[in-house]
């Protein structure tokens, strides 16, 4: 069999994909269950030239891969819940400053040091609002090595794109299971590169002055242009301002760069959906179990179906709306309390068709559960 | 095929999480198979019984964890007791007969394979109890052939390691074969 086969962890499918995208500096603190993602690139990147850097601290690490972008690297930092709570505040910084970087979190329970070596969806909202004030963020997932493998590329792409910051929401069990990952060759995805600015040196350069298409080029920092970062709201040399237009141009500018692209950046997969009356929707680890039960239930002539996220922020409310609208119920299977629940409940027609099947015990949601709980929903009790 | 469920358990450090990797990574590799392979971790993984799960398949594999699996390994007396009560019905029980004292019998063929002994009589070093036990896995499940085995063993491990490996492979094989197969 080719060498473009592995038999890997998710966490190193993660490795895998970040490498391909171009990934060449890492700055992270290790912390169950992430920290293959560490390890692993602290043999890969010296190799290819890049950079590893073991960080005091999560909120070290995530400054330092800011800083590392800004000078034009493709960078990335690895954690789970609570290192990824110490990231909010940088993670708010690269937002306001508009730096591509990505950041993994492959969850386990919370709060706090919560379930270390366990299974958890609890970080969704976290990803969307643990940094404060109004902003917009992209945070991905996916459910199998090869799919971890091409969001974390999407990722990379995404990030370049809208030069912002992309979570990738993983989970111990798609972290530390092991499976087959297919390598794809160089170019069979395409990649974002860093869209450096045309300006020459010795003329002005202004990192926040977007072009026709609305995209910002970036200078190396350090290099041939002098300018300014910061975390204030700023003008279109980098400079602090609280002139009521800047801040209002540049908040609406941060959250429409990403909201008008809700359905450029919607990722997802349909499974059996065509005619299906209940459809479970479901990411991550849960939606291998709800689609083991959508497997079974088809042959048996259940008109059942899945949509599977891979992008949950931007919430991709209008598809969702879209998919569900023939539905007799819509059964989010997550393992949190809701998280994903209250966006399709506000996206779809009818919130009141709308289920929560999910396990919070740190043990995957396996397909009996989930067949247990449809019972309960479709009356035929338990 | 059938999907086959395969739980490892024995003691943290007789490599039981190592057999099932290699294991599922051979069927992969080498045999075609889609597999998938997982483990406890935390305080249940230190002492006490670990336990690794395999699922090994020729169409995609959804669910990852076993829940009731055609086959347990059980090479301490703790994780007997604590995963035999899971296995289902009409599977295979494989257990060390040094370490493990079959207590009550379960709805599954059972295999006490004497392969500590015999690892430390033929080969004298314990550290290939495990793929012994791989050899035996082998033999009675005819999933994945000696020859992916090695395959596998040869990119992970030192090539001064190899033969006592194929030996603890071989006399696996032999255990079960000479157990009613």
């Amino acid at each position: 069999m080719s060498d473009n086969v592995k038999f890997v962890q998710g966490n190193e499918a993660c490795v895998e994909g970040a490498l391909y995208a171009g990934l060449n500096f890492f700055a992270g603190y290790p912390i169950t269950p992430s920290t293959e993602v560490a390890e692993a690139l602290s043999s890969r990147l010296p190799q290819k030239g890049g950079k590893f850097i073991q960080m005091e601290d999560e909120i070290a690490s995530i400054c330092a891969i800011i800083g590392a972008s800004l000078t034009g690297h493709k960078v990335m930092t690895a954690t789970s819940g609570p290192g990824f709570s110490l990231m909010q505040e940088g993670l708010g910084y690269a937002i306001m400053a508009e730096i591509p970087c990505v950041i993994v979190n492959v969850q386990r329970g919370g709060p706090s040091t919560g379930n270390p070596t366990h299974v958890s969806q609890g970080d969704i909202n976290q990803a969307r609002w643990g940094t404060h004030g109004d902003h917009a963020v992209i945070a991905l997932t996916a459910s199998n090595h090869q799919d971890v493998f091409a969001i974390t590329v999407d990722a990379f792409n995404l990030a370049e794109t809208y030069r912002t910051p992309v979570v990738l929401l993983f989970d111990e069990v798609l972290g530390h299971m092991r499976e087959k990952l297919t390598i794809p060759d160089p170019g069979q995805i395409p990649l974002v590169e860093r869209l450096w600015t045309s300006v020459k040196e010795g003329v002005d350069y202004h990192p926040y002055l977007p072009r026709e298409d609305g995209r910002l080029p970036m200078s190396d920092f350090g290099g041939v242009h002098r300018y300014n970062v910061t975390g204030l709201f700023h003008d279109m040399w980098g400079f602090p301002s609280a002139d009521p237009g800047v801040v209002h141009g540049l908040l609406r500018h941060l959250v429409d760069k990403i909201y008008n692209n809700e359905n450029a950046i919607a990722r997802y997969k349909e499974y059996y959906m065509e005619d299906a009356r209940t459809i479970f929707i479901s990411y991550g680890s849960s939606a291998r179990s709800a689609l083991h039960v959508v497997e079974y239930l088809r042959p048996r002539g259940v008109p059942i179906g899945l949509l599977e996220l891979q992008t949950l922020w931007p919430f991709p409310s209008r598809i969702v709306r879209e998919k569900c609208a023939d539905a007799q119920a819509v059964v989010v299977v997550e393992m949190n309390m809701g998280q994903i629940l209250n966006e399709v409940k506000t996206a779809v027609d009818r919130p009141d068709s709308v289920y929560l099947a999910n396990r919070i015990d740190g043990t995957l949601i396996t397909p009996t559960d989930i067949r247990n709980i449809l019972r309960v929903i479709q009356g035929k009790g338990v | 095929m059938e999907r086959c469920r395969m739980v490892f358990s024995g003691s943290g450090g007789q490599g039981v999480i190592t057999a099932a990797i290699i294991l599922a990574e051979a069927a992969v590799l080498h045999e075609g198979l889609e597999a998938v392979q997982s483990q406890a971790y935390g305080a249940e993984a230190r002492g006490g019984a670990t336990r690794s799960d395999v699922v090994i398949s020729d169409a995609t594999i959804n669910f990852p964890k076993v829940i009731q699996p055609n086959v347990l390994v059980c090479l301490t007396q703790a994780s007997y007791n604590k995963f035999s009560p899971i296995i289902r019905p009409g599977g295979m029980l494989i257990t060390d007969s040094r370490y493990v004292t079959i207590q009550k019998k379960v709805d599954a063929r059972q295999f006490e394979l004497p392969m500590h002994r015999s690892v430390m009589d033929k080969i004298g070093k314990p550290i290939v109890l495990n793929i012994c036990m791989l050899g035996a896995v082998l033999r009675l499940t005819d999933l994945v052939r000696a020859e992916s085995v090695m395959n596998v063993l040869k990119r992970r491990i030192p090539s001064g390691f190899l033969q006592i490996n194929q030996q603890a492979l071989d006399l696996g094989m032999e255990l079960a074969g000479e157990h009613g197969v």
